[in-house]
C-alpha cells in the first residue's frame, strides 16, 4: 500500500505569540517550530499500516525552508522518503491554496491512501485533507479514530459529536483526516535519526507545480482577542492567591 | 437574494447550532444587504422546514431525497452545489459542526472558493462582510475577507445567540436536486455510542479538570490531592486522555462529556473551543494557568496566573485549613 502523509510545521505549542509590525501575521523572529500534533498522529497511523501491510510511506510537506527540520523528524520516525514543496516565508496561505500545492505534489505519486491531521494548531482551518480529496477526485473521511484496510476499500471509525461514532466504508484511493490520540506516538530512535540523513527528500519550488497558490482569503489584521468578560485575576504569591480564592469561593460565589 | 444558511438535522432532530448560524446569517445580511434564505437537506424534513420558516427567513429550500437520508459528503455536496448554482447567494453560512467540517470544504472547492471556517463575529468594511476567526486555538484573532462570490463561512458554536421562532413564517419551497446513487462512494453504517460510561461527570458538584500543563502522568497526584480536598471528581482535557494518563470517560469537551457543576477548576488547560463547549455552563469557573493570555481566562470567573505546581499545593493547604 502506498501511503502519503501530509505534515505541516507549526510554531511550538507554548510559544509566546507576537504580532508583527504590519499587523498581518506573527513576528517569527524568535519562534521555534514543531510538527503539527494531529499530523504526528497521521504519520503514526501510516507507519503502523505499513508495518502491517507493507508498502511505502511518503511524507509531503508544504512549508518554507525551515520545514526541513520537521521533514527530517518524520523520516527519523520511519517514513521512507519525502517531498518538500517549498513556499516563501511570511503570512500563511489559505487552506485552498495549500491544498492545491499538496494535491499536485501527491498526484504524481498515485497513492492508495493520503493521511493528514484533522487540523493544524496554528491556522486551524481543518480543511486541507478534504480539499485535497476533492481536487484529486478521491473519496474522504474526516475525524478518523480507526483505519481498517480491506480489499480495495478501507473501513474507518469516525468521531461524531456528543460521544457518537460511525463506521464508514470507502473505496481507495482515499484521503483520511486523523484525530489526535488514534495510536500512541513513537519517538525517533538514534538509529532512525542516523538513517534519516540518507533518505531522499525531493524539494520542489511551489512555482514549479503550476498550481494556483494564491490565497483568496486574506488576513487583514491579526491581533490579541478582545476580552469581554470581567474575570477576577487574583494576585500575590501562591499562598496569598490560594487564600483569596478560598475566601471568594466561600463568601462571594458561595460554592464551598 | 444574499445569504443562504445551511441548517443541519439528523433523523428529524435539529442540530441546535443551526439556529446560531441563522442568527449569524442575519447579521451578515445586515452587513451586506439583502435577505436570508435557509436550506435543509434530508429524506423527510417538511415539519422541520416549517419550524425553520418561522425563524425570520424569507424562504426555506427543502431538498428531500432518499439518497440524503443518511449523511454522505458526496450527496450533500452534490445537492447543495445545485442549489447554490440555482439561487446565487452572495454568502453561504454553515454552523461549524463536525458534519460541516466533513463536506463544506469540498463544496466550496467546487466553486474554487475558500471556506472561512470557525467564524466568531462579523464586521463590515466597504459594504463587504469581514469575518473574525480565531488562530492558535483562540490565542489570536484574525479579520479575514475573501474577494469574489459566493463567500463560504462556518460559524463557531456559542458565538451568536440562537434565533428564536417568531409569528411570521417565510415560505417553504421544494428544490429538486438531481442525485445519482453512483456518485455516492462512501457507505456509512449506523451511528452508535460506546458502551455505557462508568463515570458520570454530569452528576458532580465540583470538578477538578487537568490539562497538558501537568506535563507528565507522574505529576497527576498534584491535582488528585486537590480533587480529594474538595470532594471533587477528576476530569481532563483531551490530550490527557489521548495519552492514556486518564481514561477517556473523564474527558470534558465536544467529544467528551458536557458538564455544568457548581465549580469547575481548569488546571493547566488553555481553553480551546472544543474544551469550552463542554464546561462553559459551569456556575463558577476557576482557571489556573501560567500564561496570562490563555483563552481560558476569558471564560473563567476567577483566574490565577501562575505555576500550577506551586499554586495547587498552596490551594490544597488553604482548603484543608478552611475545613478544619
Ligand atoms: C474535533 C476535535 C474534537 C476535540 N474534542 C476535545 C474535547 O472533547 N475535549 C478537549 O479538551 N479537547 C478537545 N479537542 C482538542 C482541543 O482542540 C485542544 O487541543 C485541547 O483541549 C488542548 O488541551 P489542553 O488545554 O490541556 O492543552 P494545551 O492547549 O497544550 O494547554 C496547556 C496549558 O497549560 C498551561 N501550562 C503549562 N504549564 C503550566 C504550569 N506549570 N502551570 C500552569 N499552567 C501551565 C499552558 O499555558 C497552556 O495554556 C478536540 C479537537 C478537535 C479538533
Amino acid at each position: 500500500m502506498k501511503i502519503i502523509v501530509s505534515v505541516k510545521q507549526v510554531p511550538a505549542r507554548d510559544s509566546a505569540l507576537r504580532v508583527n509590525n504590519d499587523g498581518k501575521w506573527l513576528d517569527e523572529s524568535d519562534l521555534s517550530y514543531e510538527m503539527n500534533e494531529p499530523d504526528a498522529y497521521a504519520l503514526e497511523e501510516a507507519l503502523q499500516l505499513r508495518e502491517k501491510l507493507g508498502g511505502e510511506v511518503v511524507v509531503v510537506c508544504a512549508g518554507p525552508q525551515r520545514a526541513t527540520q520537521t521533514i527530517r523528524e518524520a523520516l527519523a520516525k520511519g517514513a521512507d522518503r519525502a517531498i518538500h514543496v517549498e513556499i516563501a516565508e511570511g503570512p500563511a496561505l489559505d487552506a485552498l491554496a495549500t491544498a492545491r500545492l499538496l494535491a499536485k505534489a501527491a498526484q504524481s505519486e498515485s497513492p492508495d491512501l493520503i493521511l493528514t491531521g484533522l487540523q493544524s494548531d496554528d491556522l486551524g482551518y481543518g480543511q486541507t485533507g478534504v480539499i485535497v480529496a476533492e481536487l484529486l477526485g478521491f473519496s474522504h473521511a474526516t475525524i478518523v479514530m480507526e483505519v481498517e484496510p480491506q480489499d480495495g476499500t478501507v473501513r474507518v471509525k469516525r468521531e461524531l459529536e456528543d460521544g457518537w461514532f460511525q463506521h464508514v466504508v470507502l473505496p481507495l484511493p482515499v484521503v483520511l483526516t486523523i484525530q489526535s490520540g488514534i495510536k500512541k506516538l513513537r519517538y525517533a530512535t538514534l538509529m532512525g535519526i542516523k538513517k534519516a540523513k540518507t533518505k531522499e527528500v525531493k524539494t520542489i519550488a511551489a512555482s514549479e507545480l503550476e498550481a494556483d497558490a494564491s490565497s483568496s482569503a486574506a488576513m487583514d489584521q491579526v491581533y490579541l482577542p478582545q476580552r469581554s468578560k470581567q474575570t477576577q485575576i487574583l494576585t500575590g504569591n501562591s499562598k496569598e492567591v490560594a487564600h483569596q480564592l478560598v475566601e471568594k469561593l466561600k463568601f462571594e460565589a458561595r460554592v464551598l | 437574494m444574499s445569504v443562504l444558511v445551511i441548517l443541519e438535522q439528523r433523523d428529524g432532530k435539529w442540530n441546535r447550532l443551526s439556529f446560531e448560524a441563522l442568527a449569524a446569517a442575519r447579521a451578515i445580511a445586515e452587513a451586506v444587504g439583502g435577505s436570508v434564505n435557509a436550506a435543509l437537506l434530508g429524506a423527510q424534513t417538511e415539519s422541520l422546514a416549517n419550524e425553520a420558516a418561522k425563524c425570520k427567513v424569507e424562504k426555506v429550500f427543502v431538498i428531500n431525497d432518499p439518497l440524503l437520508a443518511q449523511y454522505t459528503p458526496e450527496g450533500y455536496t452534490a445537492a447543495l452545489q445545485q442549489l447554490i448554482e440555482a439561487v446565487h447567494p452572495k454568502v453561504v453560512v454553515f454552523p461549524h459542526t463536525y458534519q460541516v467540517r466533513d463536506f463544506a470544504p469540498k463544496l466550496s472547492t467546487r466553486f474554487g472558493r475558500p471556506l472561512i471556517s470557525d467564524v466568531v463575529s462579523v464586521k463590515t468594511s466597504d459594504g463587504r462582510a469581514m469575518f473574525v476567526r480565531q488562530l492558535f486555538q483562540g490565542k489570536l484573532s484574525a479579520d479575514v475577507h475573501s474577494s469574489g462570490d459566493p463567500q463560504f463561512v462556518s460559524i463557531q458554536a456559542g458565538t451568536f445567540r440562537a434565533t428564536e421562532p417568531g409569528d411570521q413564517a417565510g415560505s417553504v419551497e421544494k428544490f429538486p436536486a438531481k442525485l445519482d446513487a453512483s456518485q455516492i462512494r462512501s457507505k456509512p453504517e449506523q451511528p452508535f455510542r460506546e458502551a455505557q460510561r462508568s463515570v458520570d461527570l454530569t452528576a458532580a458538584n465540583v470538578i477538578v479538570s487537568v490539562g497538558r500543563g501537568i506535563k507528565e502522568k507522574d505529576n497527576l497526584p498534584v491535582v488528585e490531592e486537590l480533587a480529594k480536598a474538595l470532594g471533587a471528581e477528576l476530569a481532563a482535557s483531551r490530550p490527557i486522555c489521548d495519552n492514556g494518563w486518564l481514561p477517556m470517560e473523564r474527558q470534558v469537551g465536544s467529544s467528551g462529556q458536557t458538564v455544568a457543576p457548581k465549580v469547575y477548576f481548569a488546571v493547566g488547560i488553555s481553553g480551546a473551543i472544543q474544551h469550552l463547549v463542554g464546561m462553559k455552563g459551569s456556575k463558577t469557573i476557576v482557571a489556573i494557568n501560567k500564561d496570562e493570555s490563555a483563552p481560558i481566562f476569558e471564560t473563567a470567573d476567577y483566574g490565577i496566573v501562575g505555576d500550577l505546581f506551586e499554586v495547587v499545593p498552596a490551594l490544597v493547604e488553604e482548603i484543608k485549613k478552611s475545613k478544619a
